[in-house]
């Protein structure tokens, strides 16, 4: 489905990304882990268009979306979250998930209809699946930092994503709200069919819930492959798991 | 069917000062009359302006050029053709929407504050047009006496045309600020880089706010030449720009109708201070810091009951203690 070669970003003499792999299949879990400044957000916003790449492609079901603006490559079914929560916090809950139903129906650009009877209905069921139905009329920015995070996941999800990018989905939240967060987005994949990709700290997260993992380290893809086979490896021991 | 989608509560409010203003100028004296009119015509001037400043969240610092593209357009029609009145009517608008959209086309490109001041740049092009083409513009002097049809030429007859124009617009701006579009618009002011990223075209449904917004302006603009029947340089001078932008602030620009309570209190200060000192834009300033300090969301952005109330219990709580 997403298949990354040989990616690279430099910001000056700086290599932020400098020869990232990844290979996503349909219907899979996968995550990419890496020290801090390893390159995982920038490699996601190269994806994702935020920012475009210096050298290599990124296919998606077959076409190079490289060069493509933001909105345009969520128009070909990638939606992602941020790892800063980035949200409309003037927007009620309901509204913000709702901006990204509206836009996914192509209704954005309705001048007269009132939106308040529009998309009510897949935008409620977002917002029950994640938990949030019950605070839709607050606004989004007086919101708890984990309900922000989970808010963020809604927006993208209102999008209908045939891949779900999430930019460390777990940043800044209480052991229990990560593990809340992670039944989430299993459940998500297991009900939705959904295809992930995140990036996470948190080693017994990612082992216990990733399908294949990707290993980064200063801009590069060290391995891709099945949990066991990454803990096995000696070079990603010694790079990030401390070694013995 | 359209009618429950407006608030119930300032519905009943708005029918009741409608109606009020329909009778009032068979009370009030011609002047005042006449001020209410221009009140109007600049309420729903700053009201396109607070589309794209208070909902859109773009700096869009001279929105005057629009105004006065429209009521130049307008006036020159009717005053150096012979067409048909209702021409300039239509022209007005139309000619502000297609100057919205050119100015806005390069100014879309930059962001925040480089946007407004590229827009100041090029707005500033068309004034010096009006203000140096003496041929067709009268230079500084403008163009007075303007003919105006005269079913409409009597201060009462305008009065009733600006009212009645003015309450189209502000139910056609409604409609938009609650639409799709109008939701995607103030999520784009929210954060646009996460509208992008569910898929929203940011420059181009920006750039079609600045369009409906500067056709309002236009409309505005025309309505200018049936008030004061004359047209002069001044209404595209960045002066006037600064000012549209303090009403916005002013009445809340986060809010719908804040935007009308400053374009009242704006022009009943320059007419009524105005008439004691040339300096009352002193006063202007000393309320414009009060509000900055006190008030920054504007008059009507700030909750007066919900605070009052807050501060009660907080009262009542402390007395118990």
């Amino acid at each position: 489905m997403l298949y990354v070669r040989e990616l690279k970003k430099f910001f000056g003499d700086f290599k932020a990304v400098n020869g990232a792999n990844l290979k996503v299949e349909k219907g899979q879990l996968v995550a990419v882990i890496g020290p801090n400044g390893a390159g995982k957000t920038t490699l996601f916003n190269l994806i994702c268009g935020q920012l475009q790449p210096d050298r290599g492609e990124i296919l998606f079901n077959g076409e190079d979306i490289g060069r493509l603006p933001p909105y345009e490559i969520c128009r070909k079914g990638i939606a992602r979250s941020f790892q800063i929560a980035n949200i409309f916090p003037r927007l009620s809950v309901f509204r913000n998930v709702q901006v990204s139903v509206l836009s996914q129906q192509k209704l954005s650009n309705r001048l007269f209809q009132p939106a308040a009877r529009l998309a009510v209905e897949s935008t409620n069921r977002i917002l029950e699946s994640v938990g949030l139905l019950d605070k839709k009329l607050d606004v989004a920015g007086s919101l708890s930092h984990g309900d922000k995070r989970i808010l963020e996941i809604a927006i993208a999800l209102g999008n209908e994503p045939d891949l779900l990018i999430l930019d460390e989905p777990t940043a800044g939240m209480s052991p229990e709200e990560t593990s809340t967060t992670m039944k989430l987005i299993q459940r998500l994949a297991q009900e939705q069919g959904l295809t992930i990709l995140f990036c996470e700290h948190d080693m017994e997260v990612v082992f216990g819930t990733a399908q294949s993992i990707m290993v980064m380290q200063q801009g590069q893809t060290i391995i891709q492959d099945l949990p066991e086979e990454v803990r096995q490896n000696r070079e990603v021991q010694q790079a990030y798991l401390g070694g013995e | 069917m359209l009618l429950n989608i407006f608030p119930q509560k300032s519905f009943g409010v708005s029918v009741g000062l409608f109606i009020l203003l329909l009778i009032a100028p068979a009370i009030i004296p011609k002047f005042y009359t006449y001020i209410l009119a221009v009140i109007f015509v600049t309420a729903l001037l700053a009201m396109s302006l607070n589309l794209v400043v208070g909902h859109g969240g773009l700096f869009q610092f001279h929105h005057g050029v629009f105004y006065g593209v429209g009521a130049y357009v307008g006036g020159l029609i009717l005053a150096k053709t012979s067409l048909p009145w209702w021409v300039a009517f239509i022209a007005g608008p139309i000619a502000a929407a297609v100057t919205g959209f050119l100015i806005g086309l390069f100014c879309i490109r930059l962001n925040r504050l480089y946007f407004g001041m590229l827009q100041i740049s090029l707005g500033s092009l068309l004034w010096v047009i009006a203000f140096r083409w003496y041929d067709l513009t009268g230079g500084d002097d403008g163009i007075h006496g303007i003919p105006i049809p005269e079913f409409i030429s009597s201060s009462k007859s305008s009065y009733y045309l600006v009212l009645i124009i003015l309450c189209i617009c502000l139910i056609l701006l409604y409609l938009i600020l609650k639409s799709p579009f109008g939701s995607a618009l103030q999520a784009i002011r929210d954060n646009p880089e996460r509208c992008a990223a569910v898929g929203i075209n940011v420059r181009r449904h920006q750039l079609a706010a600045i369009v409906i917004a500067t056709f309002f302006a236009g409309v505005a603009g025309i309505l200018f030449v049936v008030v004061e029947g004359s047209i002069f340089p001044e209404l595209l001078f960045w002066v006037l720009s600064l000012e549209i932008f303090i009403m916005c602030l002013l009445g809340g620009w986060f809010t719908f109708a804040g935007p009308i309570l400053g374009a009242a209190v704006i022009v009943s200060l320059r007419t009524f201070v105005g008439t004691y000192t040339e300096y009352w834009t002193l006063i202007l300033g000393v309320i414009l810091i009060l509000l900055i300090f006190f008030l920054p969301e504007g008059l009507m952005g700030y909750n007066f009951l919900a605070k009052f109330r807050s501060w009660s219990k907080r009262a009542a709580a402390s007395s118990v203690d």
